[in-house]
């Protein structure tokens, strides 16, 4: 089996289970989308994917292989992660901020091999990056950063990439081109997860999808099958109304 | 990292510790001291260059190396531009450990029980703070470390309080101050493996510093070892700062400092600024020592006292210049 899976995954913090046997699969060549209301454990459940959350039990597999099996550098090199509302703490240019993104490929000492430069060139390019390359980081407006993070993560072309509320803060523009970079990765034949709240995005953009509600998967699947509106109402404790028309599928809370 | 930057930097250090070595209470020219070296029988030129002037001149550039070393990775560490190595309760360590060896005498036995203690007096202190705040992250650090060196600075009052004679407490006031005047062979051979060692450590550091710019989540999943970077910079910090604090005394700013006079020249980025920040710290706390011995205003001006003159009106425009650039 490729792709990510897990299997009966609980998670505690500080003695309260937060994540209970979740299960899911993420195969490669889709964008999952992780959905739930505020405090379901979705930033949790993609922080166990990644490898950065030791889980109390059940097992997570990348490529039918126990990701705990996985060194920190070989893990690194294969899966990209992006925290909620990521930034850069010092004023360093956009263009090494992406180079960043190889520090698992990097030697010890040193500077970048050339041949990681182009890697670096070409992701500044596909994110329309080149004109800002020397700007600072610290002084990007809220879409710039977004797409230099996104180049950050997949500078070094993880297979597997997870990203937490990639769509947060930006206009519907930004928004919906942040989306959509995911959606393009993952029809490039990866592994694409997203937690998000913007269900007309999910819509748009994900395959599969992944409800979570006080740390249980109420519901795991292809987006077409499993998303509708009993789902959407046992989710958010609203009436909801998925409404169809020639522009696409859209979501009603009749809250 | 530029060679250019790097090479410019060097060269002036090489410049720096030359002038250290010709200038003092007897002045030597370069030819001078080109002679006495080659000439055959000790003389006296020998004996001030070789017993006075390098002893010195090697504890000034390791003490300003490893402060400025140290300063970068912990700035870097804390995300932080105001961190330094006093942070952390090293300094105040040293001083307290060093302060208690004067106070019971011990220094008429030998020299070298200030600067003794005051190794210890570091490695207890940052020992304790890092163990308070072991299960916490940055600001739990942070806070363990304000307090111990709190408690630190009380025994080092209470000492001063209860000082036997006069003669004590100024003795302590002076070594407080900070100074390398009357260092010798034995000052650089108990502090050098020490500054080296936490030297070694700290460089280690500057890959996952690199990526630490971008938090703690994103610096993890590139790989980076955030526990394992933090013991790093903490154990370095501790025998290299704890080592020049007790051989020197209190030498503030240096750490503050340097990183951020060499931070705009590598692009900001925290793990390319710590051998530019090294060299720079050596080149202040070289060039201050220097200027000590050709500032006479009566007593001896204490090395200490000089950089902090310098540094302390450096910390004001910080201050002033981080609040207008952060939101």
């Amino acid at each position: 089996m490729s792709g990510l899976r897990l299997v009966g995954v609980s998670v505690k913090r500080e003695g309260r289970t937060v994540l209970t046997e979740a299960s899911a699969a993420f195969p490669p060549g889709s964008l999952t989308a992780v959905i739930g209301p505020n405090g379901a454990g979705k930033s949790t459940l993609l922080a166990v994917a990644a490898g950065l959350l030791k889980p109390h039990a059940g097992a997570l597999t990348l490529d039918g292989r126990p990701l705990e099996t996985f060194g920190r550098q070989a893990l690194a090199r294969r899966r990209a992660y992006l925290p909620q509302s990521p930034r850069a703490d010092w004023p360093i240019s956009v263009e090494r901020v992406v180079a960043l993104g190889l520090t698992p490929y990097l030697p010890a000492f040193g500077r970048l091999p050339d041949e990681l430069e182009t890697q670096v060139e070409t992701a500044l390019r596909s994110h329309d990056l080149l004109a800002l390359r020397h700007r600072r980081a610290t002084e990007l407006s809220g879409g710039e950063l977004s797409r230099t993070m996104l180049a950050r993560a997949v500078v070094g072309d993880p297979d597997l990439l997870l990203v937490d509320e990639p769509t947060a803060g930006l206009d519907p523009r930004h928004a919906l081109d942040a989306a959509h970079r995911l959606g393009q990765r993952a029809q490039a034949g990866r592994t694409v997860a997203m937690a998000i709240h913007d269900l007309h995005l999910a819509l748009r953009f994900a395959d599969q999808v992944v409800a979570l509600k006080d740390g249980c998967i109420l519901a795991a699947g292809p987006l077409r099958e499993v998303l509708d509106e009993p789902l959407l109402r046992r989710l958010y404790d609203m009436p909801a109304r998925l409404i169809r028309d020639p522009d696409g599928v859209s979501v009603r809370f009749l809250g | 990292m530029k060679p250019a930057l790097l090479l410019a930097l060097v060269v002036v250090v090489v410049l720096a510790a030359s002038s250290s070595l010709l200038v003092g209470e007897v002045g030597v020219s370069p030819a001078q001291a080109v002679r006495a070296v080659l000439a055959a029988q000790p003389n006296l030129t020998t004996l001030v260059l070789w017993d006075i002037r390098l002893p010195r001149t090697l504890l000034a550039l390791l003490i300003g190396g490893i402060l400025g070393l140290s300063g970068a990775v912990l700035q870097g560490l804390l995300r932080n531009p105001l961190a330094e190595p006093g942070l952390l309760g090293v300094s105040s360590g040293a001083s307290f450990g060093a302060v208690i060896a004067i106070y019971y005498g011990l220094t008429s036995a030998t020299s070298l029980a200030a600067p003794v203690f005051g190794l210890v007096g570091a490695l207890v202190t940052t020992g304790a703070a890092m163990a308070l705040a072991r299960r916490g992250g940055t600001l739990a650090l942070i806070l363990a470390g304000a307090a111990v060196s709190a408690i630190a600075a009380a025994g080092v009052e209470l000492a001063l309080n209860f000082s036997p004679n006069p003669y004590a407490a100024y003795e302590i006031t002076t070594w407080l101050m900070g100074s390398l005047a009357d260092r010798s062979w034995d000052h650089v051979k108990l502090a050098a493996p020490f500054i080296v060692a936490g030297g070694v450590l700290l460089l280690l550091t500057g890959r996952g510093l690199d990526a630490l710019a971008l938090g703690e989540a994103q610096a993890e999943s590139l790989g980076v070892d955030v526990r394992r970077l933090r013991l790093l910079a903490l154990f370095g910090t501790a025998l290299g700062v704890g080592a020049a604090t007790a051989v020197a005394g209190a030498i503030g700013f240096v750490g503050l400092v340097a990183p951020h006079l060499m931070r705009p020249l590598v692009g900001h980025r925290p793990g390319q600024v710590l051998i530019p920040a090294a060299l720079a710290g050596a080149l202040i706390v070289t060039m201050a020592d220097l200027a000590t011995r050709l500032i006479h205003l009566g007593p001896e001006l204490k090395l200490g006292v000089l950089i902090s003159l310098i540094g302390a009106p450096f910390f004001l425009w910080l201050v002033i210049h981080v609040q207008r650039r952060s939101p």
